[in-house]
């Protein structure tokens, strides 16, 4: 009779399937995940997309404006802009992706052990991070990928660090609200050890503004590699990096101002679409946001 | 007064120790002897060896950290290898550039950033309010050394209107300074000024809901006054308080725009030293720039807690 009874019961649905549907319903989160995945799709199929080597170099196409041949002209060594820029994507989301996979790696169990452990280790971990905060993000980035020297790697591990602190504070925080939660006091009276009362019972509940922080910092790990890659510190040369491709088309506006439209564009593109997904999921896991 | 200066510098001290020790601590990311890195691509065995005196390398890392942090405290901070000049005299010298740059960028950022704040809160769900945002969106997902790019090419190479690169002293010739930094100053203000409209939209959406302003309504004043006088008053407080956490937005930009338009300010200044691999000014630009950055957010909240007299009522009873 019980059972019956439950099933009659209209079944609720989960926190996570009514995020969904919430984001669903936002039409420019939409938007920017759909760029997002023809920007991931691009960088996948590359090989197969890009018309061109996006290294073959050719004395007869100097500087060639846009055509049918070459939809968004050739740059200063007669490569094609548009293969450039579809290899570039690789680089752009692959330091977006490592560089906030970085930063959550490191960042999540130093802000669970300093919200969880509270003392000492807390005051240690709070005073670190707020050094590291008040070192401006690409100011810090740029200092550690000078130490670590130039190169797209040590671009990414530069912005991962670097990332790292907001990680941190916001675990931090996150941790602090949950585990005075009834259900974490229970775990925890049931004689649960502590880390997994910290694993198991309280990290799961600080995953969702986490997931939001991440998309957010996707975009700005896009930009910050463009940056490093425009002053010389990621990407080296003749791979294709959109900021790479920027600092050389700034010595030649004047004559070939498309080697800085399509590369720009694509860094505004893509860090817009990553924006407007973190908005829209901020808002669907949120509902305080909406 | 005294008791919240003294809690906010306790939190102050330990995070600058801190900030100390991560920047000299970067001085151990250098692969291999540290020495014949900072001598340089020669590795000259005399420099090498002056190089392993002078910075003490023989000796543990937290001895040098101390000898390091004893010269910073008597406002040391390093030679320049290449330029042969103290880095503290370097600051001085590029630092003036990029406060020009800095302030204008600021002046620019308020006059977009809050006009756009206050219409798009007033016009909530109108088209007004669609365009605010979508312009703040915009600001803050274009990268700013493409925007100076794209300025360049239209207002210098197409128009002609302004100088694509340079700095004249405003001292020398001030129309010609005007000119050379509206383009980099609208860069850099640009993505703060976005960031103002919506810290701007939320608090005065705030602000306009309260009781005091409905008061303000009824006793019939003109709309503009309960608008500018009522809310906007109101709204600023936490508007200059979370637009003080943006100097660093303001730091990291100029590195970027200076470098765009060829201003030889302080982000000329750490970009030219990585390259030089003058590591003495890399960390001297760093600590600089993260003790400046705190002092200003001290500043910030100092001027927080004189103007909000809730706070200032909350320490007189504590």
């Amino acid at each position: 009779m019980a059972t019956l009874a439950l099933d009659v019961l209209p079944r609720e649905a989960s926190p996570g399937r009514r995020a969904l549907r919430r984001l669903r319903k936002r039409h420019a989160a939409l938007f920017g995940l759909c760029v997002v995945v023809f920007f991931v799709a691009i960088a996948i199929f590359a090989p197969w997309i890009a018309p061109y080597d996006p290294l073959g170099t050719s004395w007869s196409a100097i500087r060639k404006a846009p055509s049918a041949a070459h939809w968004f002209g050739t740059d200063e060594l007669g490569r094609d802009v548009l293969s450039r820029v579809i290899y570039g994507a690789r680089a752009s989301l692959l330091a977006g992706v490592v560089s906030v996979s970085i930063a959550l790696s490191l960042g999540v169990p130093i802000g669970l052990i300093a919200g969880y452990a509270g003392r000492w280790p807390d005051a240690l971990i709070s005073r670190m991070t707020d050094a590291m905060l008040a070192t401006p993000f690409l100011i810090l980035a740029i200092a550690l990928a000078a130490f670590l020297g130039p190169s797209l790697t040590n671009a990414m591990i530069a912005i991962g660090i670097s990332a790292t602190p907001i990680f941190i504070r916001l675990t931090r925080a996150q941790v602090l609200a949950v585990k005075v939660e009834d259900y974490v006091e229970a775990a925890r009276a049931v004689g649960n050890p502590h880390w997994r009362v910290a694993v198991r019972h309280i990290l799961p509940n600080v995953v969702p503004p986490l997931i939001v922080q991440a998309t957010l910092a996707i975009a700005a790990a896009v930009i910050a590699e463009a940056s490093l890659s425009f002053l010389g510190l990621g990407q080296q040369p003749p791979a294709p990096s959109w900021g790479s491709m920027l600092n050389t088309a700034k010595n030649y506006v004047e004559h070939a101002p498309w080697m800085a439209v399509w590369p720009g564009a694509s860094i505004f593109v893509l860090v817009l679409s990553f924006n407007l997904l973190g908005d829209g999921m901020r808002d669907a896991l949120d509902p305080r946001h909406a | 007064m005294l008791a919240f200066l003294t809690r906010r510098l306790a939190t102050i001290l330990p995070t600058l120790l801190f900030v100390t020790i991560l920047i000299f601590g970067l001085q151990q990311l250098l692969p291999g002897d540290a020495a014949k890195v900072l001598a340089g691509e020669d590795q000259d065995p005399t420099v090498v060896e002056y190089l392993r005196k002078k910075m003490h390398l023989d000796e543990p890392f937290p001895v040098r950290y101390a000898y390091w942090l004893g010269g910073v405290l008597r406002g040391d901070l390093g030679e320049s290898l290449r330029m042969q000049k103290p880095v503290t005299a370097l600051i001085a010298e590029k630092l003036p550039v990029t406060i020009e740059l800095a302030a204008l960028a600021i002046v620019i950022a308020l006059a977009i950033g809050i006009p756009a704040g206050i219409v798009s809160a007033i016009a909530k769900g109108t088209w007004w309010d669609y365009a605010a945002n979508a312009v703040a969106l915009w600001g803050l997902s274009t990268p700013n050394f493409w925007l100076g790019i794209m300025l360049i090419l239209l207002f210098s190479v197409q128009l002609g209107w302004l100088p694509a690169s340079g700095y004249v002293s405003p001292f020398e010739d001030l129309k010609a300074n005007l000119a050379a930094m509206i383009m980099p100053a609208f860069v850099l203000g640009n993505a703060i000024a976005a960031v103002l409209m919506r810290h701007t939209r939320s608090a005065m959406l705030q602000v306009m809901s309260s009781d005091y302003v409905r008061t303000a309504r009824a006793k019939g004043l003109d709309e503009r006054v309960v608008i500018l006088k009522h809310g906007l008053r109101n709204a600023l407080t936490p508007i200059i308080t979370l637009g003080a956490l943006e100097l660093g937005t303001l730091l990291s930009g100029a590195v970027l725009t200076e470098q765009v338009f060829t201003i030889p300010g302080f982000g000329k200044l750490i970009v030219d030293a990585v390259f030089n691999r003058d590591y003495a000014v890399v960390q001297g630009v760093v600590l600089f720039t993260a003790t400046a950055y705190i002092l200003l957010n001290l500043l910030a909240d100092i001027a927080y807690f004189l103007v909000n007299p809730r706070l200032r009522d909350g320490y007189a009873r504590a």
